[in-house]
This record gives structure tokens, sequence and C-alpha cells, in this order.
């Protein structure tokens, strides 16, 4: 597995998905799959006006490698690409991209829900959820 | 010791981090008990780790003043 058929950013401006794609495609593959995360307007019944995002930039892309890798050693995939957001993410708006390609399209199905699976458990980001009256982090109280 | 601070730690905090007295810090385990009675509202949080060096760190890890170390609060990416 070479270094290039893997592609981790985190990102201030906005994210593309032709980007993540264009990342991902080769010669070899008939496969490819992209998992987009995009802003919701509300969450348990409450209006989100927008999200920002807080990131450990250094840890963060180290563990999206060691996710990479993860993939690279499960599935038969030839690349994958992280993108994600951080600061202010509006409605709508990209928080996340997956994107893998394969021979076959099992192993980038595949690889593309371990990979968003994972980086919500492990990689070093959080959400704070601003409301119409307020804002909280996400998943840190109790 | 310097410590970085993250999500609702920077908030409870209020800084991107934060100074603890390390002459009785030697561990994991030994910083957390610092940090909690520093600022009690760090024990409402619903678990948090440690990050020693851009690594998830165990509680009986050896910490130094040249680590760089992180609260990581629950994470809440994508």
């Amino acid at each position: 597995m070479k270094k290039e058929n893997i592609d981790i950013r985190i990102s201030g401006t906005t994210l593309s998905i032709d980007e993540a794609y264009q990342s991902v495609l080769h010669e070899g593959c008939g496969g490819n799959c992209l998992f987009v995360g995009t802003v919701r307007n509300q969450n348990k019944g409450e209006s989100v006006t927008h999200l920002d995002f807080d990131t450990y930039d250094t840890m963060a892309e180290k563990e999206m490698n060691k996710i990479a890798l993860q993939c690279f050693d499960k599935f038969e995939i030839e690349r994958i690409a992280i993108h994600h957001r951080k600061g202010y993410v509006g409605i709508k708006d990209i928080a996340v991209i997956i994107s893998v390609s394969s021979g076959h399209r099992d192993a980038s199905f595949q690889a593309c829900r371990y990979a968003i699976d994972t980086l919500k458990d492990t990689v070093p980001i959080w959400k704070k959820e601003h409301l119409e009256d307020g804002s909280y982090w996400v998943g840190a109280r109790p | 010791m310097v410590i970085k601070c993250f999500g609702i730690a920077r908030d409870i905090f209020k800084s991107d981090e934060v100074v603890v007295d390390d002459s009785s810090i030697n561990t994991v385990a030994d910083l957390r008990l610092c940090l909690n009675e520093m600022n009690e509202q760090l024990s409402t949080v619903k678990s948090y780790f440690i990050a020693v060096n851009q690594e998830y760190a165990e509680d009986d890890q050896q910490i130094r003043n040249v680590d760089e170390i992180a609260i990581i609060p629950p994470v809440s990416g994508g």
C-alpha cells in the first residue's frame, strides 16, 4: 500500500465531493463508494442552526490515517480519502466525506462503512450543536 | 506542565491550554486527579481520555514535562 493511496484532510473551508472522488479514482477499480455526512436542521426535536467543529488537527490526522490503514488490512481496496470539516458548518453543508475505490463494489461499501463508524468513535473532533436557544457539545454530558 | 484543552474542556477551563503544577504528577492517573480538583466541572463530563504525544494513553502511563498532553472529551466527529 503506497502513501499516495491515502488522502487525509481537515479543512476550514467547504469540502468538495468531486475532489474526494477524483482523489481515489484508479484505472484498476470498478467500484467507487462515497459517504457524505451533512448537517441536519434538527436533533431530538430541537431546531439546529449550525455546528461548530473543534479539532485536534495533528492527532485527528494520525487517527484518520490509522483508520485508512485498517481499511487496507481488512478490505481489498485501492485508495481511500477521508476529508473532515472544522469550524463553522451550516445546515446542509458537508461535515465529512469518505471516498473509497476498489476492484469490485463489496470492498468499497464495507470500507466506507467501517471508516465512518470508526471515525465517529476514535478521531479527536468535537461537534458543538447550536440551537435557536443555546448550544452544547454533543455527547459530552451523561 | 501545559495541557491542551478541546471541546467541552476548552469551555470548562475557558482556555485552549491549562497549566498544572507537575511536582506530584508522574502518571496519567495523577494528572486526572489534579485536573478534577482544579475544576470540578470536569468531573461532570461523561468521560474523558488523556492523549500523550497525540496517542490515547492509559491511566498508568508515565508522563513528563516534554510530552504533548491533551484532554480528550467524548469525541463527536462525522
